[in-house]
């Protein structure tokens, strides 16, 4: 527990300390969540009917965006040498930086999620799904990106590798958390979306740090 | 300034070195290692030995393996033949009792341009377990280490040297028997050299082993030496492998 906590906090203060990277995901969410206005028509009813799937559409790529750098530069300088070779389960290890990195890239694309649903002409009966969606969607994101993150460490060109590995493991997230929207818009209610997208988190809070701990002893074998 | 530090530390190393504060701790050994690294086999049939208080040093010609027997030492590596054993059992039986019996300094120094001198040595005590008294342990081992002038300095204000120092004092803030250490002096000056010669010394005489992989000398005094080309396989064994 206290190595979870270590780690964490130590996340957080180096995540706080670069803030640009921060600032760039939150960016690149709201320039990418921009274009399609300007690429389908300034229509409120087409836009209205894909705001949900943009919104979460951009925001799994902002995600990606920032997974290369959850593992990539302690694995560069020699810092993920140190932190396998802590007491603590690794597996608690992975879990901590994949708590920071939620804090510090899925929290704050929440915050912004509500001025692009405004601007996309969500319905408003749409916010509340879309942001809880999100709240239990964007830490999957998290979770299954530092398992492709720790597969494809020392790889060249990790980044877009990352994505490769990531985006197909992403899709449950991405189909629910539309469809929480949409089922609600429609009168149909978003609960069991809501409940599905819950499972997935469930499911992945214990098995993701596993199966990225188990990633990450393979790349410092072949370090 | 960094001469005062380096004073007080030695003192300080001094009443560290009270037999009453010794490691309990086993012995270190391994037989039959092997390594593989890609389809390259660097070395087999290598055994060795650390008693408390022992220094081993590594020495070979570069790509002898040294750095990969380090890691196999510390657990980061699995050996593609032979076993590894603490106090006669072997090491895989409790990994986890294992990695809290060993600290490790790699080529690497693992130190964030922006993070303080002293975040990263405090995480690393949180992370390993720093004792009772982590902040008293800490600024012992950056006196130690003569860098207490550059506790509140980020890492990125660093020079090569220092951040070598940063690194060592690392293995002081969690105290641990066994130091695997890879080009240990490898950036510092004469004054560093002798901190790490003292840090060493106290550690040895407080029960604790070193292993060490270099190519200069690292003053450890009557440190035994394991030459890796001993276990480098024969050109025959290669052709008969391929």
């Amino acid at each position: 527990m206290s190595a979870f906590v270590a780690v964490l906090a130590r996340d957080l203060r180096l995540g706080l300390r670069h803030g640009a990277d921060l600032a760039m995901v939150v960016i690149f969410f709201v320039l990418a969540a921009l274009l399609f206005p300007f690429g389908v028509g300034p229509e409120a009813n087409l836009l209205a009917r894909i705001a949900a799937g943009v919104v979460w559409v951009t925001a799994l790529l902002a995600a990606m965006l920032s997974l290369d750098r959850l593992f990539h530069a302690d694995y560069e300088d020699g810092s993920l040498d140190q932190l396998a070779l802590s007491p603590a389960p690794l597996a608690v290890i992975v879990l901590a930086k994949a708590t920071a990195h939620w804090l510090t890239t899925g929290l704050p694309l929440i915050a912004v999620a509500p001025a692009l649903g405004l601007m996309l002409r969500l319905d408003p009966a749409g916010f509340a799904p879309l942001l809880l969606a999100m709240l239990v969607g964007t830490p999957c994101l998290s979770l299954f990106g530092a398992i492709g993150a720790a597969l494809t460490l020392g790889a060249r060109r990790g980044g877009a590798l990352v994505a490769l590995v990531v985006l197909p493991l992403v899709l449950p997230v991405l189909i629910f958390g539309v469809g929480a929207v949409e089922a609600e818009v429609t009168g149909l209610g978003a609960q069991p979306h809501l409940l599905v997208l819950g499972a997935l988190l469930a499911a992945a809070l214990p098995l993701a740090p596993l199966a990225a701990a188990l990633a990450l002893r393979q790349a410092l074998e072949s370090a | 300034m960094a001469k005062t530090d380096l004073d007080r530390g030695r003192h300080k190393l001094n009443q560290r070195s009270d037999p009453r504060q010794s490691f309990d701790s086993g012995s270190f050994a391994g037989a039959g290692l092997a390594c593989v690294r890609g389809d390259r086999l660097l070395f087999r049939g290598l055994g060795f030995v650390v008693k408390p208080g022992d220094a081993l040093v590594l020495t070979g010609p570069n790509g002898s393996g040294k750095s990969s027997l380090l890691r196999l030492m510390a657990g980061l590596l699995a050996p593609a033949a032979g076993h590894l054993t603490w106090a006669g059992r072997p090491v895989e039986a409790n990994r986890e009792a294992q990695r809290g019996r060993v600290r490790w300094l790699g080529h690497l120094d693992a130190v964030k341009p922006t993070l303080t001198v002293r975040e990263t040595l405090a995480l690393h005590g949180r992370l390993h377990g720093a004792g009772a008294d982590p902040a008293a342990a800490l600024d012992d081992a950056l006196g130690a280490l003569g860098i207490g002038a550059l506790a509140d300095t980020p890492g990125r204000q660093l020079s090569a040297g220092q951040r070598r120092r940063v690194a060592l004092a690392r293995l002081l803030v969690a105290p641990a028997p066994l130091w695997l250490l890879d080009e240990p002096t490898v950036g510092l000056d004469d004054a560093g050299f002798a901190a790490f010669g003292a840090v060493a010394a106290a550690h040895r005489a407080a029960g604790g082993a070193i292993v060490a992989a270099t190519h200069s000398d690292l003053g450890l005094g009557d440190a035994r030496r394991l030459t890796l080309a001993d276990f480098a396989p024969s050109a025959a064994e290669l052709e008969a492998a391929a």
